[in-house]
């Protein structure tokens, strides 16, 4: 990993691969993923709205594509990885203040995020498929 | 005059200080916020008709509240990329390259976003 000049034999630090794995570690790996994530995801939004700038065509085109099996799988994975990364923005906010860093606040806030994160994401796709139909 | 240690004070190691951290929290902030507003939009907009759609958006407030969560978004995507970046590439020139090309994104989504918000506001 490291491309360093100064001899193969110098001892490293610890690194990901030496610790037993957590659920406060899975989710801090989770949420530079979906960061990343959320990152490429921006283009959805970008092809979307410039679609819909351009003109009723290319809308309906955008729209017909982001409305198919796959469009929504896309979207609903989209949601949850933008739900769960501002729950996980939430909990290092908190932490940037030095709070919640014992034992169980820090269980609690990883659950509380994890837990969330599944049912708010549910819950926009409920509420999406009641008010506008299984079209999306 | 100032001493070498009154020049470095408060930099650290990558000479900038705590302006990137800073950045970083404020805009996640403004993004809790505005995704909100951005999550509500959409799921109120999801498979409307294009003239529905324009409808909405062109809406002074609503097109006002998207043009500051694609700001805030893209300054913030911008700086957690180049964090990932530079946790990860060391060789110098591909880092370059790639922090070269992460700022480039940013601008290209960011405007991109931006002219086709303000054109669906002042008129297709």
């Amino acid at each position: 990993m490291a491309s360093s000049n100064a001899g193969s034999s110098r001892p490293l630090s610890p690194h990901l691969q030496i610790y037993r794995p957590m659920l406060s570690m899975m989710m801090s790996i989770v949420h530079r993923i979906t960061g990343a994530a959320l990152y490429v995801g921006s283009l959805l939004l970008v092809i979307w709205l410039v679609a819909a700038a351009s003109g009723p065509s290319a809308f309906e085109t955008a729209q017909s594509i982001y409305g198919s099996i796959l469009g929504q799988l896309v979207l609903f994975g989209y949601t949850w990885a933008l739900i769960h990364h501002a729950l996980g923005g939430v909990r290092h906010l908190i932490w940037d203040t030095g709070r919640g860093f014992d034992h169980q606040s820090r269980e609690r806030l990883i659950k509380g995020g994890l837990i969330g994160s599944i049912a708010l994401t549910v819950l926009i796709w409920v509420v999406v498929y009641a008010t506008h139909g299984a079209t999306g | 005059m100032r001493t070498p240690l009154g020049q470095v004070r408060g930099l650290g190691a990558a000479g900038s200080g705590t302006d990137h951290f800073w950045l970083q929290r404020l805009t996640a902030v403004s993004n809790l916020v505005l995704s909100t507003v951005f999550v509500g939009v959409l799921v109120s907009l999801a498979g409307d008709s294009h003239a529905s759609v324009v409808a909405t958006l062109s809406n002074p407030i609503v097109a006002i509240l998207m043009l500051l969560f694609v700001i805030s978004v893209v300054v913030h995507m911008r700086i957690g990329m180049q964090v990932i970046i530079e946790d990860y590439v060391h060789a110098e020139l591909p880092k370059l390259l790639l922090l070269m090309g992460n700022t480039f994104f940013a601008i290209v989504v960011g405007l991109s976003a931006v002219f086709a918000l303000l054109k669906i506001s002042f008129g297709v």
